[in-house]
């Protein structure tokens, strides 16, 4: 009974597996044609300016694919997808520095700027100071030796602060460099050795 | 309101690299869909500079865009150039890029101070100096969400009974009771900048002082952009370049706050003869605050004797319960900037004895009050 029934729908010559195998073919193809222009140039041409969400980042020298929604900040893309919780997100609202991080050079809030906005700069955080081989960034060396930071919650972004300041004065007196790090809090209030630390490391950087 | 931690409701986002497929996409989507009543639908299109003015409200679900707009990729709208004699500043040029510029350090000093003075170092390398001016209001009970009347509801928290208004305006309120939170508004209103807006339409240019609105104009918004209009351009006359400037901000802390009030003021001098000057107070309004009064009192006069024009800053002010010391810091930063005395050390050590007190006392009056 059963083979008689197959036997009168399906196509005449066909074996009752190459059919099944046909059926779920054709769905595949059929439910996958939509997603095909979505993703190359036609949804590009109609509507200027729209973001793919598979992107390529460049974080501490690598380049990273990742799939980051259009409403994704920064902080979340690095913590939540490439696993890099160096980054803190202490207040997620730009008024505690604790997710610092340097986009080309240059210290940015990552909890207030959206990843795209960042594509094809170069990102680096805390875990790229430090050498392949494990050896400490000397500016993070100078913060050790200081024993600068008392809880460290508010270490990594201190460091990638001060590390763009330096860039741009690399000799600074305690002054300046108290003013180059303002964007930063610290609730234990360990300012005085925060930036002892930090000229400590900058002193070891300059000797290279 | 409640904070919300679990990062922003979705919107479409879209980066267009030029002036004119972001004004297309303004067209399509800056007023968002209309209903049914003809007016504007709420999920507007939202136009993204540097984001800190409107990524925390996104986040608090203050403002749910359909779409937003970011201008990261606009080149066009980055940089400082000459044109003949004006210098033209894009609207997404970072602050610590007008900070710094040479060009603007030489002639518009006072812009590069007022620059150099907004809230932390992260900030400025992120904020533009077109989000700077163009920045909504900072009023917490507005920005906690609450139905007041900027809102479109019926009511100003901040004025009312009991409200916390320390930080709100003492000039020009109606109703809404909001200030200007810019520190670089009134260093460009002092400037006679212009800035140029654009729309698919049509480009207009208006006079610094006439970007700013106050309630009594429209108490929904603090600027005259439409929602499908986009700052394409700033642009400084040479009327005042290399002129005595003076910029002085007074905030709780030295770094990240608003101000509690500052003044930008431009001095053309012979000598110490005050040819002709702008005086233009922040925070202390919904606009920034010119002083035309003053202005006119101390034309042609030398600056030492004019110094008591300052009083003329604060007539008219209306004080709330909290926000008193602002006449009284209006007047004294006023008078300090006619004078052409330093800043005071940005802190709250001026708080007690300097600007907040009686002007200028001298040291044999403390000597005497304190006697007594």
């Amino acid at each position: 009974m059963c083979d008689h029934d197959a036997a009168m729908s399906r196509p005449a010559g066909m074996t009752r597996r190459q059919f099944i195998r046909s059926v779920i073919a054709t769905g595949v193809v059929s439910f996958s044609v939509p997603l095909l222009p979505a993703r190359g140039g036609a949804a590009a041409r109609t509507a200027p300016g729209t973001v793919e969400r598979l992107v390529t980042l460049t974080v501490n020298g690598m380049r990273r694919r990742v799939d980051v929604l259009p409403n994704e900040t920064l902080a979340q893309t690095l913590r939540g997808k490439l696993g890099l919780t160096g980054v803190k997100v202490g207040c997620d609202r730009a008024e505690c520095g604790a997710c610092t991080v340097l986009v080309d050079d240059v210290p940015v809030y990552s909890c207030s700027t959206l990843t795209h906005s960042v594509l094809g700069k170069a990102i680096l955080t805390v875990e790229g100071l430090a050498s392949p081989g494990g050896e400490l960034h000397p500016l993070q060396q100078g913060v050790l030796d200081e024993q600068g930071f008392q809880c460290g919650y508010c270490a990594p972004g201190f460091l990638m602060t001060a590390l763009g300041y330096l860039k741009t004065n690399p000799d600074p007196t305690r002054q300046q460099l108290a003013h180059g790090v303002s964007g930063n809090l610290c609730r234990c209030q360990d300012y005085d050795k925060i930036l002892t630390g930090l000229l400590r490391g900058a002193e070891y950087m300059r000797r290279g | 309101m409640a904070t919300v931690r679990d990062g922003m409701p979705h919107f479409d986002l879209y980066q267009p690299d030029s002036v004119e497929d972001a004004l297309a996409l303004l067209d399509r989507l800056g007023r968002g869909a209309h209903m049914d009543d003809g007016t504007d639908g709420p999920l507007r299109a939202w136009v993204l500079a540097g984001g800190l003015d409107c990524l925390e409200r996104f986040k608090d679900r203050i403002r749910r865009p359909s779409a937003v707009v970011d201008l990261a990729r606009v080149g066009a709208l980055r940089g400082v150039r000459r044109e003949g004699d004006e210098t033209v500043i894009g609207p997404m040029t970072t602050l610590a890029e007008v900070a710094r510029h040479p060009d603007i350090r030489e002639r518009f000093g006072l812009l590069a101070e007022a620059a150099a003075q907004v809230a932390s170092p992260q900030i400025r390398n992120q904020g533009t100096l077109g989000g700077n001016l163009s920045q909504d209001a900072r009023c917490w009970y507005y920005r906690g969400g609450w139905p007041c009347y900027r809102a479109g509801g019926n009511i100003c928290y901040a004025a009312a009974p009991g409200a916390m208004n320390r930080e709100h305006a003492v000039f020009g309120a109606r109703r809404c009771v909001a200030v200007s939170p810019s520190d670089t508004a009134p260093a460009l209103v002092a400037l006679e900048a212009r800035l140029v807006i654009r729309n698919a339409a049509r480009t207009r240019m208006v006079a610094a002082e006439d970007y700013f609105l106050g309630p009594e104009t429209d108490i929904t918004r603090l600027t005259v952009l439409e929602p499908d209009d986009l700052l394409v351009e700033i642009r400084i006359p040479p009327t005042w370049a290399g002129t005595r400037f003076h910029f002085e901000k007074v905030r709780d802390r030295p770094v990240w706050d608003f101000a509690l009030a500052s003044i930008a003021a431009a001095m053309r001098q012979t000598g110490d003869r005050i040819d002709q000057a702008r005086l233009v107070l922040g925070s202390v309004a919904a606009r920034p605050w010119r002083l035309p009064q003053v202005e006119a009192a101390l034309a042609g006069r030398p600056r030492e004797e004019a110094a008591d024009a300052a009083d003329l800053a604060v007539r008219g002010a209306v004080p709330l319960a909290h926000n008193g010391y602002k006449v009284t810091l209006a007047r004294n930063l006023a008078r300090r900037a006619i004078l052409g005395q330093p800043p005071g050390a940005p802190s709250l050590a001026m708080g007690a004895s300097g600007l907040m007190g009686a002007p200028d006392p001298s040291p044999a009056r403390q000597t005497g009050k304190e006697a007594s």
